[in-house]
């Protein structure tokens, strides 16, 4: 494999770790605030539709990424409202959430273009497009540096920039804040939160809310940024994957980063199979390659690469003892 | 002082859950500076009192005057707004949260945390100094003593800059050394003008550190006196509603020979942390062999092998034959096998299925014995039956077997364990915790069958973190300390301060006071260091 | 005491989440400019008005029986089983390995090595997840989702490759031999002077069904083991000291699970397409748990939601086939099930126990 072969799968582990790390930062918000979200998997399919039926009829991204907001925060609101007021299962609630999403879009999708449950092809201004960086054309003559600045980190989408981001952001909330003080309490021992008089749902929504926020982003990346539309069933299991990623992260963003990159990496040779058989010289079925990410889930989830403590009251609805 | 308004006046207060009347038009008159105590049974409604005074819960009826002024409490923050602190039976804590981001958590200064923890840092070192409430600010709760962790919630409290403090059942967890600094800390806040309130079920804390005193049953408050024109008996019998012996009535032991023998026993934890050291005792038949303790000193870990929970190392024999520490019939059913009976600490999470019928909990552990089943199929109808017939004999009310075992009261789901592990007519019974959370009426019944098991000729190893009750059944009592026997004492001849001492982890130190004998030991502990025995 | 008399929390509140899921259909139906009032009798006419749509509807409920006893047997013991798709997956391998690699006589001896073939394929499936969940604490739900998409790569795998017959275009076995064909209730039921069930794909594996129904309460509420597999649903700790082994439970709640769902394929693969298809399971693993949440895991219950999930099934094909509303109108009324009968449970609940507390205070 020579230098631009290892850039090119690079620059695409990039592409697909993207809505892996925003769901995975999702996630990461909602479990550490004790709510379980089985549903970022729906919640980024119907973002994913919305924002790309929205870009299609406005001729605007930033419209059909308000939209894919719009439509994941709807859904968070109803994961908040089953499992925070109703103090209902959250696994359950998820799950209802990923059907709920897998049924309207294709049903929509089909009342509204008629074209089997997909939208029309995205183009020009319905589509985010990739950026060059300042300086990426002049200085991709410097030797390995130039290269890497201007095939890898220049010329991605701004959500790409935007996820990467997150996770600064994301840990300096969560330690640096007194509002990620609380959600870190919440999520550990509720009845501390709220005999201190801070409120516990309130807490919990926030959590949920800012959940639903990047689950939409990620939706919308899919739609608009990775791929130019929607078709049924898009999310592909990111969401299951996202959440395999933040068990593999111990629930902290910085990891996060790292185990949603080890996702995108097998994602992207999986679309190389020729690379891998020009490296170990073997023939790899097809499919064993499409349900690597799967079985590397599973291998996660087996706890072969370490134990993690989830957050102490996470699953738990929050109930005022008697 | 005529003038002084109270601190604290609630006026018909009343609260229903659901078809139970919790608390039933309750008035109380608290003055500043004074600690009143508020006693009563399980489920009397104590506990409900309070909450509905820290805003945990809004009352049916009633009005709350704080100093003077009618306060509408309608959650946490208005009752920290209006001054009220609460130190609750099991503490609010962060476990792998520090101390200080414990104390901040809601009463932060600002949206960034690093202002917030230096202010608090400073002002925590003050409230150390003013009132012996020494707590290291950076370490994390779960590695702190439970005494420690009592302070870290009254510190929240006093942050908070609460003027009334509420304390539920705060001894329960504590040694007696533990429990002599904590009210040397409520005397100091007393003095400082504070008012406190102080839950609690037993009657001695009451005579000997509270100013007044009310007394609650089933949701009433019976009465109100000044503690020093009160006796222990009189409040007793207020509690109850009748005469109550305090004394179990029991003939000395005949112990006949060995029955369970531990030697070198060693458990070890699903966190690797050793939690019984190397212990070795002797039960013999027809006596009573008590462990007290502070809760978390490896009693329970101690059941729980013996009754085939866990694993661990050394030898154990039952009428001298060995009984399996690990592997296949190390669990609970091979136990039964053997004729050791459990009746577990915890009886809603372990020693009942809450959500079975009453009939098919009098099976729970035994449902294998091929008496309860023709076939492959149980056999319901025999077991109806005979359950019918234990809570007949074992009183429970009511004694309906179809019904769920969580729709039963403490007391009476207690007595269901009890006719399961006694009717089994065990070698060796075990015992954690009987009377946990039961009124007194079933508390007499209870001990009385223990004893009655005992007269039968059985083995009986009690373990209790009531003191009281340790010594009023026991024939012999040994206490546990950080896994460790700390020694065997008469229960005729030693006395609470002798086995508060050795709970502690210590014997006695002439020329040094108890207390800072256990403060030191307890401080070597934390820190990981062996506890120095005297 | 209990809130509420027991017939309210077993007949009425299902039937109430059930109205609700239906008035929120209702509304996504004129949502999307049809009418519901011509949608529902169409459903009705098509899937109960002739005995061909009964066919049908029982067609469906046999697949939604056997894996809506999966999804509630693993709920005893408190594992939420969403693999039903993958093992049911898997349950088809089985069959179609055993009706094309042993040369049956007849189809009465056929139906037991297929379902013995669907059973263990099925809880071969499951054994992984329930193994890691049991012994590694790995979550279950996301284990078996990842079964799923690993079992549909794996069916795909064998049916463009080994197991198509050479020179076959689509990706499917090869035709089962006739003597492993099941009869169907037109060949059952039908006369010459009444012909009943015409073309419908309902056979005799409907009655294995129901025997699977008969067999699970027995299992759950007579035996031993059933016993166990609910108290440790209840109170693992409890389990513990009464000496019942999580690890043990787990595994064998998983492995009757993945059994029954498994068992489903008997009824699509050997008694409708007589051969194996990729697309088999038709999300029948999914609704599962629909069907298990609405019939209270109960297999009386699961017999019931089965049926009305067939009728809905069966209704919204003949809607596809007539109006312009796609087929995912079932998938997200399954979604408005599981999450009013599941998740929305105290929505319903609260307010009915409110009512029965103050009807009980008239009456005192």
């Amino acid at each position: 494999m020579d230098f631009l072969t290892i850039l090119q799968v690079l620059d695409s582990t990039i592409r697909l770790a993207t809505p892996l790390l925003l769901a995975c930062l999702a996630g990461l918000f909602s479990e550490r605030a004790g709510i379980f979200d089985i549903g970022l998997e729906g919640k980024m399919l119907a973002a994913a539709f919305f924002s790309a039926a929205v870009a299609y009829m406005t001729g605007s991204v930033w419209l059909g990424l308000l939209a894919g907001i719009a439509a994941s925060m709807a859904l968070s609101a109803l994961h908040g409202i089953a499992s925070i007021t109703f103090q209902g299962n959250q696994l359950i609630s998820g799950v209802a959430i990923n059907f709920l999403a897998a049924g309207m879009t294709v049903l929509i999708a089909q009342d509204w273009f008629s074209q089997g449950g997909r939208t029309p092809s995205l183009t020009g201004a319905g589509r985010f497009n990739s950026i060059t960086l300042p300086f990426a054309e002049s200085l991709q003559s410097v030797p390995i540096l130039g290269p890497i600045y201007h095939d890898l980190i220049s010329g991605h989408t701004i959500l790409v920039y935007v996820a990467f981001l997150m996770v600064p952001l994301t840990w300096w909330i969560l330690f640096r804040t007194r509002f990620g003080l609380r959600l870190r309490a919440v999520g550990e021992n509720p009845a501390a939160v709220d005999t201190a008089g801070v409120s516990v749902v309130g807490l919990r929504f926030a959590a949920v809310g800012i959940c639903g926020i990047l689950c939409g982003v990620a939706g919308a990346y899919l739609a608009t940024a990775l791929q130019a539309g929607f078709v049924k069933d898009m999310s592909a299991g990111r969401g299951y994957i996202a959440l395999a990623a933040l068990i593999f992260a111990k629930w902290r963003p910085w990891y996060a980063l790292m185990s949603t990159m080890l996702f995108g990496f097998l994602q992207a040779i999986a679309l190389r199979p020729d690379l891998i058989q020009n490296t170990i010289g073997v023939k790899v079925q097809v499919q064993l390659l499409d349900a690597l990410p799967y079985i590397l889930t599973v291998i996660i989830l087996a706890g072969f690469v370490g134990k993690a403590i989830p957050p102490r009251a996470g699953g738990e609805p929050y109930v005022k003892e008697r | 002082m005529s003038g002084t308004a109270p601190a604290i006046e609630l006026k018909g207060i009343s609260k229903a859950f659901g078809p139970v009347q919790a608390n039933k038009d309750i008035s109380i008159r608290v003055m500043p500076g004074t600690i009143h105590g508020i006693i009563g049974e399980n489920g009397a409604g104590k506990s409900t009192l309070m909450s509905i005074l820290y805003g945990f819960y809004k009352a049916d009826k009633g009005e709350v005057f704080i100093n003077g002024t009618k306060t509408e409490i309608p959650d946490s923050q208005a009752a920290i707004a209006a001054g009220i602190g609460m130190v609750f039976q099991h503490f609010k804590l962060v476990e792998n949260f520090t101390v200080v981001e414990n104390v901040i958590l809601g009463a932060e200064d600002g949206a960034m945390l690093t202002p917030s923890i230096a202010k608090a840092r400073k002002s925590l070192k003050q409230l150390a100094e003013e009132y012996e409430l020494n707590v290291d600010p950076d370490a994390k709760i779960e590695d702190l003593s439970v005494g420690h962790q009592q302070r870290v919630e009254i510190l929240k409290a006093l942050y908070r800059q609460a003027d009334i403090l509420i304390l539920d059942e705060p001894t329960g967890v504590l040694t007696p050394a533990e429990a002599d600094h904590l009210f040397r800390i409520l005397d100091n806040l007393r003095n400082e003008g504070k008012t406190i309130i102080l839950i609690t079920h037993k009657l001695r804390e009451i005579m000997e550190y509270t100013d007044t005193v009310s007394v609650m049953r089933q949701g009433e408050m019976t009465a109100t006196v000044k503690t020093a024109e009160t006796s222990p008996e009189q409040l007793a019998e207020l509690m109850v509603g009748r005469k109550v012996l305090l004394r179990v009535d029991k003939k000395p032991a005949a112990p006949g020979d060995v029955v369970l023998s531990v030697k070198d026993l060693k458990v070890t934890d699903g966190a690797g942390v050793e939690r019984v050291k190397g212990i070795s005792f002797d039960i013999r038949a027809g006596e009573i062999y008590g462990i007290a303790g502070v809760a978390g000193n490896g009693q329970s870990e101690l059941m729980e092998v013996l009754g085939g929970m866990r694993t661990g190392t050394g030898t154990i024999s039952l009428n001298g034959e060995p009984v399996d520490l690990t592997g296949k019939y190390s669990d609970g059913q091979s136990r039964r096998a053997r004729g050791i009976s459990h009746v577990p600490e915890d009886r809603h999470d372990e020693g009942l299925i809450l959500d079975y019928t009453a009939w098919e909990n009098t099976i729970f552990g035994y449902h294998r014995d091929p008496k309860w089943s023709s076939g492959p199929l149980m056999n319901n109808a025999a077991i109806i039956q005979e359950a019918e017939a234990k809570m007949q004999r074992f009183d429970v009310r009511p004694p309906i077997p179809t019904l769920k075992a969580k729709s039963f009261s403490g007391g009476n789901q207690q007595k269901i364990v009890l006719a399961r592990e006694i009717e089994k007519n065990p070698d060796l019974l075990l015992v954690g915790q009987p009377t946990r959370g039961v009124d007194i009426g079933a508390i007499e019944f209870i001990h009385q069958e223990i004893i009655r098991l005992r007269d039968e000729g059985k083995a009986i190893l009690l373990v209790s973190v009531e003191l009281d009750e340790i010594r009023s059944l026991s024939d012999r009592i040994a206490v546990m300390f950080d896994g460790k026997i700390m020694g065997e004492r008469d229960p005729e001849t030693t006395d609470e301060r002798e086995l508060g001492l050795m709970m502690a982890g210590i014997s006695e130190e002439p020329d040094k006071p108890a207390w800072k004998a256990v403060e030191e030991n307890l401080e070597a502990v934390e820190h990981g260091e062996a506890p120095k025995h005297g | 005491m209990d809130k509420m008399p027991a017939w309210a929390d077993v007949v009425l509140i299902p039937i109430i989440s059930l109205i609700l899921a239906g008035i929120l259909s209702t509304l996504v139906i004129l949502a999307i400019g049809e009418n519901p009032l011509e949608a529902y009798k169409l459903m009705i006419e098509g899937a109960l008005m002739r005995s061909a749509g009964w066919g049908y509807t029982l067609y469906y409920a046999t697949n939604f029986m056997f894996t809506g006893l999966a999804v509630s047997v693993a709920f005893h013991a408190r594992m939420f089983n969403i693999g039903g798709e993958g093992q049911a997956m898997l349950g088809g391998l089985g069959v179609a390995l055993a009706c094309l690699f042993i040369p049956w006589p007849h189809w009465s001896l056929a139906i037991l090595g297929s379902s013995i073939g669907a059973a263990l394929f099925g809880a071969a499936w499951a054994l992984i997840p329930a193994y890691l969940q049991a012994k590694r604490g790995s979550h279950i739900v996301i284990t078996t989702i990842m079964f799923n998409f690993i079992a549909a790569a794996l069916l795909n795998y064998l049916l463009v490759g080994l197991l198509k017959p050479a020179g076959a275009m689509d990706p499917a076995t090869a035709k089962f031999p006739e003597p492993t064909h099941l009869p169907t209730f037109q060949d059952m039921f039908a006369t010459a002077e009444t012909p009943l069930f015409r073309g419908a794909p309902a056979n005799v594996s409907f009655f294995l069904a129901l025997l699977a129904c008969l067999l699970v309460w027995l299992l759950i509420w007579r035996t031993k083991l059933g016993y166990e597999i609910r108290a440790f649903g209840y109170s693992q700790s409890g389990a513990k000291y009464a000496g019942i082994s999580g690890v043990k439970t787990i595994i064998i709640a998983m492995l009757i699970s993945g059994g029954l769902a498994g068992m489903m394929a008997v009824n699509t693969t050997q008694g409708e397409a007589e051969r194996l298809i990729l697309n088999m399971t038709e999300g029948a693993g999914f609704i599962g748990i629909a069907v298990a949440l609405m019939g209270r895991n109960h297999p009386f219950g699961v017999l019931l939601a089965a049926i009305l999930f067939g009728f809905l099934y069966q209704g919204g094909a003949e809607l596809a086939l007539w109006t312009s509303i796609p087929r995912e109108l079932i998938v997200v009324i399954q979604a408005l099930v599981i999450l009013f009968t599941g998740a929305l449970d105290n929505m319903v609940r609260m307010p009915l126990e409110k009512l029965f507390l103050a009807l009980r205070k008239k009456e005192a």
